[in-house]
């Protein structure tokens, strides 16, 4: 899962890089609406974290920019003004969801699991395909029924894959998921991440198509 | 009476009534003067007319015709008159019905007023020597009176009868002419407590537009102080919950991490987030008593030595900028509260350093007019975007070139410590290079540039700062 966080302060974003991060999310931190903007004219991102008081201006004008051009990105506003007159200024004005500082990070990772499933169409907690299920809260995966442990990148090719099981996800797509701007991206890592998550879940589960990418295998009919 | 209605109400009646009792008095003094003229005229007349008819002795004597009906008639207008003829030996030669047997005047021409028989009677007398007799002819004061009471009657009546009419007139003229008024006062009574709308009631008349104005720019001032106030309320929860957050989720990350390397790093940003939450609680501790400084005891202080103070209390092995140094500053002394004076000092000289992002110089200098002094500080930093200069002083304000260690309260103290010393921070942004120009200034200042001239208006702000420029 890819998350762009727009926050200025250097210790709290550092903070949720790492924090979030060992949820099995792939972090990009900002810090202003400019870059903000940037961000998100560049990426596909599967949940924004929005603090509301930014440098250059109010994260809601950030916030209004992205839901006027269309934007479906969801987004948690993660801020020091949660009186609920703001709360409900900020949910009017688009977001998903809104957390008050200081806040808890188990929390936080939730809320930011829950707007993105419910983005990709989906209400249960778990994501069931073809016998392979994906416990998102806990980074594991259940193959008929029996729990398997995976690491954080082989989990995040799962999750993507798993989110719209029937879609082709080319080389870059997964490499999108995986890393952030700042992580250096080595040139087979895909490759060596799928290897490793089939001979963990079995081979057939997952389809290569050659010079095209990767899906989940469709259930045989 | 508090009602503005009732008290009008009130006003105009009573002056209406007022003119129309001045009005009826003076119709009564009149009326009375002419019908006194117009019924003495009669008299006269009459009395003449008498005279010249009678004959010396042609008169029969004491004709008492119809003297059965001597009962007056008063409140009748017919014979009102009363003649008697006598002769001037004193005999009564003749006289009208209804006339008393008494003399009705004097022995003498002209007129005269008696009593008799408990009524006042007006007479004329008239003489003709040559006939010899003396002909009196009188009528009733009463009756006279009667008529001017009659007069006054007829025209107090419908006076008295239109009062009531006029008043109902007079009130509703009242409630129509202060509808505006009702509007105002009701659009006021409804509003919520934070409504600050200016007022706005269609048409105003021009007697209470000032109050409507006054209003008006009352509300705007509220409404500005209430926008100030929730903006550093936002301000505040910003920067004092962020670094708490910042704390919280470094601790978490410590504790559920498993690599050692992560606990460690998260341990360290731990240490800075405290660092930094130290240096907001001392701004705010700083600031507090700053705030509650009244009446600072000022002395002589060299601003050289405060500032060499400041520049060697920071450790210098951090920092990415050299300090120059106005070796001038030196022998320049200023009367000035030491302790808010080092305040300020230290605040600017911090700033410059926490914004200098690359290797720079830093320099302390000063400048001399003949009734200013400004002591400034020259960095190589971001500066302030020019929008943002009036707000920087604003508690809790960060602008876009802030720096990672800010409080957002370091340029309100030195603000709030300058004025408690009597001096003012004006700040610009350098025309030479790049960066913030921070002035201290004792003196009149205005755009940032020094006033060698003083106006008069001026003279009296020169008299407070001026005695405190004093050299080494």
């Amino acid at each position: 899962m890819r998350i762009l966080v727009v926050e200025d302060d250097p210790v709290l974003s550092d903070g949720l890089k790492i924090g979030l991060g060992l949820y099995g999310a792939t972090l990009d931190i900002v810090s202003s609406c400019a870059d903000g903007h940037a961000a998100l004219a560049a990426d596909a991102f599967d949940a924004l974290v929005l603090d509301l008081m930014l440098p250059d201006g109010s994260g809601l004008d950030l916030l209004a920019a992205l839901r006027s051009r269309g934007d479906r990105t969801p987004v948690l506003l993660l801020t020091a003004l949660d009186e609920v007159p703001d709360r409900v200024r900020g949910l009017d004005a688009g977001a998903d969801d809104y957390l008050g500082k200081p806040f808890d990070l188990e929390e936080l990772a939730a809320r930011v699991r829950a707007i993105s499933r419910r983005n990709s169409g989906r209400a249960a907690p778990q994501a069931t395909y073809n016998g392979v299920t994906l416990n998102p809260a806990r980074l594991t995966a259940a193959v008929n029924g029996e729990c398997i442990g995976l690491s954080r990148r082989e989990f995040a090719v799962l999750a993507a894959l798993m989110d719209r099981p029937g879609t082709v996800l080319s080389k870059s797509d997964l490499e999108a998921k995986l890393y952030g701007w700042q992580e250096e991206v080595e040139s087979n890592t895909v490759e060596v991440h799928v290897h490793k998550l089939r001979s963990k879940i079995g081979r057939a589960k997952i389809e290569t198509l050659r010079g095209i990418g990767y899906r989940m295998r469709p259930i045989a009919s | 009476m508090n009602s503005l209605k009732g008290r009008l109400f009130l006003i105009l009646v009573t002056a209406t009534s007022l003119i129309w009792l001045v009005a009826t008095c003076w119709i009564y003094i009149g009326a009375t003067r002419e019908i006194e003229s117009v019924l003495d005229a009669r008299l006269q007349e009459a009395a003449r007319m008498v005279l010249s008819l009678a004959s010396g002795n042609g008169v029969g004597p004491a004709q008492t015709e119809g003297d059965s009906e001597q009962a007056p008639e008063i409140m009748s207008y017919e014979r009102q008159l009363s003649c008697q003829i006598w002769s001037l030996d004193g005999r009564l030669v003749a006289r009208s019905s209804g006339a008393p047997d008494e003399s009705l005047g004097e022995k003498r021409a002209g007129f005269s007023q008696r009593m008799i028989k408990g009524e006042t009677w007006r007479v004329y007398t008239a003489e003709d020597t040559a006939k010899g007799i003396r002909v009196s002819v009188g009528d009733r004061l009463g009756l006279r009176a009667h008529l001017v009471e009659e007069i006054i009657k007829g025209l107090l009546a419908p006076l008295l009868l239109t009062i009531p009419l006029l008043g109902l007139l007079i009130w509703a003229s009242l409630s129509r002419g202060l509808r505006p008024l009702q509007a105002l006062a009701r659009e006021l009574a409804h509003r919520n407590a934070d409504d600050m709308r200016p007022v706005a009631t269609g048409k105003i008349p021009g007697e209470i537009q000032p109050v409507v104005d006054a209003l008006d720019h009352l509300f705007r001032k509220l409404r500005d102080a209430m926008r100030h106030e929730r903006e550093l309320t936002a301000f505040a929860a910003h920067e004092l919950r962020t670094p708490l957050a910042g704390l919280r989720t470094q601790a978490q990350i410590a504790m559920v991490a498993s690599d050692g390397g992560i606990r460690e790093a998260a341990l360290r940003q731990i240490v800075v987030a405290v660092d930094r939450t130290t240096r907001m609680v001392r701004q705010l501790l700083a600031m507090a008593k700053v705030d509650s400084t009244h009446d600072a005891k000022r002395s002589n202080v060299n601003i050289g030595d405060l500032i060499e103070e400041v520049i060697d209390a920071l450790p210098a092995s951090d920092s990415k900028a050299q300090v120059g140094f106005d070796p001038a500053l030196k022998s320049t002394v200023v009367t000035a509260n030491r302790e808010l004076l080092l305040v300020a000092i230290r605040n600017l000289h911090e700033n410059a350093v926490c914004h200098m992002l690359e290797p720079g110089i830093i320099r302390w200098s000063m400048k001399k007019g003949s009734d200013t002094l400004a002591v400034y500080i020259d960095d190589d930093g971001p500066g302030i975007p020019d929008d943002e200069i009036s707000l920087v002083t604003n508690r809790f304000f960060r602008g876009r070139n802030k720096s990672p260690l800010g409080s957002g309260l370091g340029l309100s103290i030195v603000d709030l410590a300058l004025r408690a010393s009597g001096a003012r921070l004006v700040l610009q942004n350098r025309s030479d290079a790049r960066g913030l120009r921070a002035q201290i200034v004792w003196g009149i200042v205005q755009d940032g540039e020094m006033q060698p001239s003083l106006t008069d208006a001026h003279r009296s702000d020169f008299k407070r700062f001026g005695p405190y420029l004093s050299p080494a």
